[in-house]
């Protein structure tokens, strides 16, 4: 196990660096300068700038600048806002977002798993047809259009919840919706498959003949094992619901990270793509290092080292 | 009861053997691809998904010819025209029609979708079928590449392409590729693994045919039921993506149209009412995401019996 988990550590290191080099240069090669705005800038002042923002060295010793200033989680100053630091600008969008995606992936979960364990129970019923077209339309309604269809039927028509910003629980209702519709339709799905497998287990039957309570029999027997293939995308999921949120932020106006994250692509902010982008990437290749471990831990047929060459 | 004794003598003997009749083949035999087929015909929203997606397939090719809109041409005095006989989607901001522009976003949305899934297929499938069929060092050194790219949060990727190549179909293919054939590749490699080692392949070795030959004569017809669905299954999620990307500004430059595109373009002007603008193409974004969707699950019942839930 701790084999494993070090070999794993290894590869999100490894994954992470190559991410930041991969910004690094890709970021070179983008067709104009932070300072294209400023066409009047004399040639000293831009000499200044540049260096700076250290623009003028090397390019092998910005790198090393570079990947110091990840490891030292410093990203120094922005460049199109010059008063504040990349750092600050990532406190202050990073919790809105983590907000945001844990609530929608909290009840994309609990959704999710209800849905598909009553779709499953009631096989073939009315419930699991409803559940199921609810799952279809997540799957098949991009979050965008989801978002706008809410925000003109339950703000605008209706008038139940504000349609923008984020500020009270009533303003963190429409956008989490917009986001979790998608994770918990597929959810749903998996749930229900593995249910409907699991239902047909000997261990189930047994468990029923022994005379437990049909809801201990669901919760202790079946949804336990039913919930591993969950457990295995969840990482996948994580990737989607952090990437969607910079599609939800924009839509309501949530000034989250994702609203950074656009505008310093198209404003060639440098320092503030650098952080951005090493930043999401950092933490969900975490995600989907906690993610193995959990389900290394959680069902202990699968053999954490294996051997090479195998699966 | 009857007393053993009472039992006829010529009950017991022998059936007459019919030697020709038994032997005779009664049923044409069923191919796999026709039994999937029988199976899949069987499904009937799978069906309705491929019937509509023939038709979508047809009217992205033919509308854009034979509409007497133009998809680019502005035609200020019509603007925001809601639906009506001359304009049956209505028209946008610029007087553009919205119907033509649906399917001819149809065509890019498509053409985008098919041809990711494409490019992972053959990626996928030559990565994945050496790494499974050499096996040994080579598989776990192309292995653990694959777990690395496979780490890579591929929207942000996607993001990073954009802003480097600039914003045209070829990037967006390129970029939704760049990650999207890992996937291929690991279904098809463990295929392959598990193949490589029947005897019809023993077989064929013993016959002397080489490396390229089993891979594409025995192992790769065996692997295509798990392809096709993955393939089915890549096309909506490059619709996705490439809708995700014209919403955040990075899609296919104006005048031309995706249906990512022209939902942003709506979205920004949707509290002014002209709602024909956002409902097509988010219509139809959703339906041919169901109706592929629909055809995979449908296939993967189909091709793999095994599988069934």
């Amino acid at each position: 196990m701790l084999r494993y988990i070090l070999k794993r550590f290894v590869m999100m290191i490894i994954t992470i660096l190559i991410i930041a080099s991969l910004t690094f240069f890709l970021m070179l090669k983008i067709p104009g300068s932070p300072f294209d705005s400023d066409r009047t800038t004399n040639p000293t002042i831009q000499a200044n700038l540049e260096r700076y923002y250290n623009l003028d060295e090397p390019i092998y010793v910005q790198y090393f600048t570079y990947l110091k200033r990840i490891v030292t989680f410093d990203f120094g100053p922005s460049i199109k806002k010059p008063t504040e630091t990349v750092n600050e600008l990532l406190e202050r969008g990073f919790p809105i977002s983590f907000e945001l995606g844990i609530i929608a992936i909290v009840v994309a979960l609990i959704s999710g798993i209800t849905l598909g364990t009553i779709a499953a129970l009631r096989h073939n019923g009315v419930i699991d047809y409803l559940a199921m077209t609810i799952a279809v339309i997540g799957i098949s309604v991009p979050n965008f259009i989801l978002a706008t269809l809410f925000i003109q039927v339950f703000a605008v028509y209706w008038g139940w919840f504000p349609a923008a910003t984020w500020q009270s629980v009533s303003h963190m209702v429409l956008p989490t919706l917009a986001l979790a519709t998608g994770p918990m339709a597929i959810i749903a799905r998996l749930t229900r498959a593995s249910m409907l497998e699991v239902l047909t287990q000997d261990y189930i039957k047994m468990a029923r003949a022994k005379g437990l309570k049909p809801w201990r029999v669901v919760v202790r027997h079946a949804l336990r094992n039913a919930l591993m293939p969950v457990v295995t995308i969840l990482g996948t999921m994580l990737a989607g619901i952090l990437t969607g949120t910079f599609v939800i932020e924009q839509i309501f106006g949530i000034p989250g990270m994702g609203k950074y994250f656009v505008e310093s692509i198209n404003n060639r902010d440098y320092p503030l793509i650098m952080g951005t982008t090493v930043f999401y990437s950092a933490f969900l290749v975490f995600s989907l290092f906690l993610v193995d471990i959990v389900y290394g831990f959680l069902d202990p047929r699968i053999k954490l080292h294996k051997k090479e060459g195998e699966a | 009861m009857t007393h053993i004794k009472d039992i006829p003598q010529d009950w017991f003997t022998p059936a007459q053997k019919d030697d020709i009749g038994k032997e005779l083949v009664v049923r044409p035999a069923l191919s796999y691809w026709a039994d999937a087929w029988r199976r899949l015909r069987k499904n009937i929203m799978a069906m309705i998904s491929l019937i509509f997606l023939v038709i979508l397939v047809i009217l992205a090719i033919v509308v854009p010819i034979v509409s007497p809109h133009s998809v680019t041409d502005i035609n200020l005095p019509n603007q925001n025209l809601a639906p009506n006989s001359v304009h049956w989607f209505g028209t946008d901001e610029l007087g553009r029609d919205v119907f033509t522009r649906t399917w001819y976003g149809a065509r890019i949305s498509l053409f985008v979708g098919i041809a990711a899934a494409t490019i992972d297929f053959l990626v996928g499938v030559i990565y994945g079928g050496i790494a499974g069929y050499k096996g040994g060092r080579t598989d776990s050194v192309m292995m653990r590449i694959v777990e690395i790219l496979y780490g890579l949060p591929n929207l942000i990727v996607v993001i990073l392409l954009m802003v480097v190549m600039g914003s045209s179909m070829t990037t967006i293919i390129v970029a939704l590729t760049i990650t999207g054939w890992i996937g291929m590749a690991r279904i098809v490699r463990g295929q392959v693994l598990q193949l490589k080692n029947y005897e019809f392949v023993t077989a064929s070795k013993s016959f002397g045919a080489g490396t390229m030959r089993i891979i594409r004569k025995n192992l790769l017809p065996n692997t295509m039921g798990p392809i096709i669905v993955q393939m089915t299954l890549t096309v909506p999620s490059a619709i996705f993506a490439e809708a995700f990307l014209s919403f955040l500004g990075l899609g296919i430059q104006a005048p031309y149209a995706s249906w990512g595109v022209m939902a942003n373009d709506a979205i920004s002007v949707i509290s002014t009412g002209y709602w024909w603008r956002l409902f097509f193409p988010a219509l139809f974004i959703s339906l041919t995401m169901y109706a592929f969707n629909t055809l995979g699950d449908g296939l993967q019942d189909a091709l793999d019996p095994k599988l069934r839930r």
